[in-house]
C-alpha cells in the first residue's frame, strides 16, 4: 500500500511541477542557476571517474584478450563499446544520483522544514513548479553534455593507459575505437542519460519536498532519494536496453 | 477584513480546533494568544491554506477562501504577507533578492523600480544597506525584520505574524511590535499576530482572541485583559509574579 501511496503522490507532484509557470523569466534564471549548480558543479567528479574508468576497462580488455587470435584493436573497440553503451550513461548517472540526488533532496528537505516552501505557497507561488521544474530541466539539458565529456575522457583515459602499459599501440587503439561504429548507439546512450536525469532530479525532489520533521529526517530523505533513484536507474536501464538492443 | 466562522480541525482522533469564530479587522493588530499547543498556529495555517479545514468558513473580504478555485485562491494569496517564526528567508538568496522575490514573481516593475521598493522596505524595518547579506549572516532579530520586509514588499492586504517576538530580547521585541503596528495603521492592513509575549499583548493588542483547548475562550482588548475575571485567561496572562503586580496595579 505504501508503494502505491508514494507512486500516486509522486505523479500528483509531477502534475503540479509541470503546470504553467508564474513567470518565465524567473524560471529561466533558476534553470541557469541549476545548470551551474548541478551540472558544472559535477564536472570534476565526472572527469576523474571517466578517465580512471576508461583506463581500467582498457587494462581489463587487454588482460582478457591475451590470445594471439584476437587482434589488439579489440582493446580499443571494447573500451569504446563499454564506455559508450554502459559505463558513461549508466555508471556515471548512478554516481550523479549520489551527488545530485542527495544535494537536491537535502536542499528541498531543508527548505521544507524551515518553512521556506510554506513561504512560497503563502505568497501564491507554485512551490513544486518553482523549486523542481528548473532542476529537472537543468539536469536534462546539462547531463548529456556531462556524459559526452565523460565518453571523451573515458576513451582518452583508455588510450593513455593502453599506450603507457603497452597493452596496444596508439594506432591499434585509435583504429579500435573507430571500428564498426554504429552512430545509432549514441541515441540509445543519450536517451538513457535523459531518462536517468529525469529520474534523479524528480525522485530526489519528491523525497525532499515531502520531508517532515527535522535535520534527522532531511538526512533520511536524502539517503532514501539516492537509493530509490539508483534502483530506478537500474530498472530503466534494463527496460531501455531491452527496447533498443533486443533482436 | 478576515472572518473565521465555526472552523474545526482534527488530526486523526484529536480535535485541535473546535468551532472557532472570530473577526480580524483592518487597521488593527489582531492578536491570537494562548498556551503552547492550544491551536494558534493551526488556526493560522488553516487561514492561509496550509492545512485543509474540516468544517467552517474563512472569509477574506467576503470570499470563502478554502472553497475558492485554485486561480482565485492564488489571487488572494498574492495579497498575503507572512512573517514566519524563524524568518523562512530563502538561504540561497541575498536580503535584496529575498525582499524582491514577490516583486520579481508578481509584478512587472523595472529593475530600478524593484530596487527602490526593496530599499524602501529594508529601510522600513531598519535594515538599510544590508542588501547583499545572506540570511546566514543575519542575527535572529534581523531575520525577523527581513522577513517582515519581504512580507510587506508587495503591498499586502493581509499580514500574518507567527510569534514575531519569540527568541528576541525585550528591546528588539518592542522594535518588531512597533513596526507591525505602524505598518498595520499606515497601510490599513488586516494584521493577525500570534504571540506568547505579554508585553506585546499589552502594547499592541487591539483585538484579542484567547484560545484555550482549541476553542475561542475569550475575546477583548488589551485594556479588558487587565480587568479580566476569566480564570483560564488570568492564569495564562498573569502566570508570572511581575504580571500579577501589573494586574493588581491596574485593578487599583
Amino acid at each position: 500500500m505504501t508503494l502505491f501511496f508514494h507512486i500516486g503522490r509522486y505523479f500528483m507532484l509531477l502534475f503540479r511541477v509541470f503546470s504553467k509557470p508564474e513567470k518565465f523569466s524567473v524560471y529561466w534564471r533558476q534553470i541557469v542557476y541549476e545548470i551551474n549548480s548541478l551540472g558544472i558543479g559535477s564536472l570534476s567528479i565526472v572527469c576523474i571517474i571517466s578517465i580512471f574508468m576508461g583506463g581500467v576497462i582498457t587494462i581489463q580488455a587487454a588482460f582478457g584478450f591475451s590470445s594471439p587470435w584476437i587482434p589488439l584493436y579489440a582493446v580499443g573497440y571494447t573500451t569504446r563499446e563499454s564506455m559508450l553503451l554502459e559505463f558513461c550513461p549508466t555508471i556515471v548517472s548512478l554516481i550523479l544520483a549520489g551527488k545530485i540526488g542527495s544535494n537536491i533532496a537535502s536542499e528541498v528537505g531543508a527548505m521544507r522544514i524551515t518553512e521556506q516552501i510554506d513561504a512560497l505557497e503563502i505568497m501564491g507561488v507554485n512551490s513544486a513548479s518553482y523549486l523542481i521544474l528548473p532542476k529537472i530541466l537543468a539536469s536534462i539539458i546539462i547531463n548529456p553534455f556531462l556524459i559526452a565529456i565523460s565518453m571523451f575522457l573515458g576513451l582518452l583515459g583508455g588510450y593513455l593507459m593502453g599506450i603507457s602499459s603497452g597493452a596496444c599501440t596508439s594506432y591499434e587503439y585509435i583504429f579500435g575505437i573507430q571500428a564498426m561504429f554504429e552512430p545509432w548507439k549514441l541515441y540509445y546512450s543519450f536517451t538513457k542519460v535523459i531518462v536517468f536525469a529525469f529520474i534523479i532530479t524528480s525522485v530526489a525532489s519528491y523525497f525532499g519536498y515531502y520531508t517532515t520533521g527535522g535535520a534527522l529526517e532531511v538526512g533520511k530523505s536524502s539517503t532514501r532519494a539516492v537509493v530509490i533513484a539508483s534502483v530506478l536507474i537500474l530498472i530503466f536501464n534494463l527496460i531501455l536496453t531491452q527496447l533498443f538492443l533486443a533482436r | 477584513m478576515i472572518e473565521i466562522k465555526n472552523i474545526s480541525k482534527s488530526f486523526g482522533d484529536r480535535k485541535i480546533i473546535d468551532d472557532v469564530s472570530f473577526n480580524f479587522y483592518p487597521g488593527k493588530t489582531n492578536l491570537m494568544i494562548g498556551e503552547s499547543g492550544c491551536g494558534k498556529t493551526t488556526i493560522l495555517k488553516l487561514m492561509v491554506g496550509l492545512h485543509a479545514l474540516d468544517e467552517g468558513h474563512i472569509l477574506y473580504s467576503g470570499a470563502d477562501f478554502p472553497i475558492l478555485a485554485p486561480k482565485a485562491k492564488q489571487e488572494v494569496r498574492k495579497k498575503i504577507g507572512m512573517l514566519f517564526q524563524a524568518g523562512a528567508l530563502f538561504d540561497s538568496q541575498t536580503l535584496e533578492e529575498n525582499v524582491g522575490f514577490p516583486l520579481d514573481m508578481f509584478t512587472h516593475l523595472t529593475k530600478a523600480e524593484k530596487l527602490d521598493r526593496v530599499n524602501f522596505c529594508l529601510s522600513r524595518v531598519k535594515l538599510e544597506g544590508k542588501n547583499k547579506l545572506y540570511p546566514s549572516e543575519l542575527s535572529g532579530g534581523m531575520k525577523k525584520r527581513a522577513s517582515l520586509a519581504r512580507a510587506i514588499a508587495n503591498n499586502p492586504r493581509y499580514l500574518f505574524c507567527d510569534e514575531p517576538n519569540s527568541g528576541l530580547d525585550p528591546k528588539t521585541s518592542i522594535v518588531i511590535d512597533e513596526l507591525i503596528q505602524d505598518i498595520t495603521k499606515e497601510y490599513n492592513i488586516t494584521t493577525v499576530v500570534i504571540t506568547h509575549d505579554m508585553n506585546s499583548v499589552l502594547q499592541i493588542g487591539e483585538n484579542i482572541m484567547f484560545i484555550y483547548e482549541g476553542k475561542n475562550w475569550w475575546t477583548g482588548t488589551k485594556d479588558e485583559i487587565l480587568k479580566t475575571d476569566n480564570k483560564e485567561l488570568y492564569n495564562f496572562v498573569f502566570a508570572s509574579e511581575f504580571m500579577q503586580h501589573v494586574f493588581k496595579a491596574a485593578k487599583s
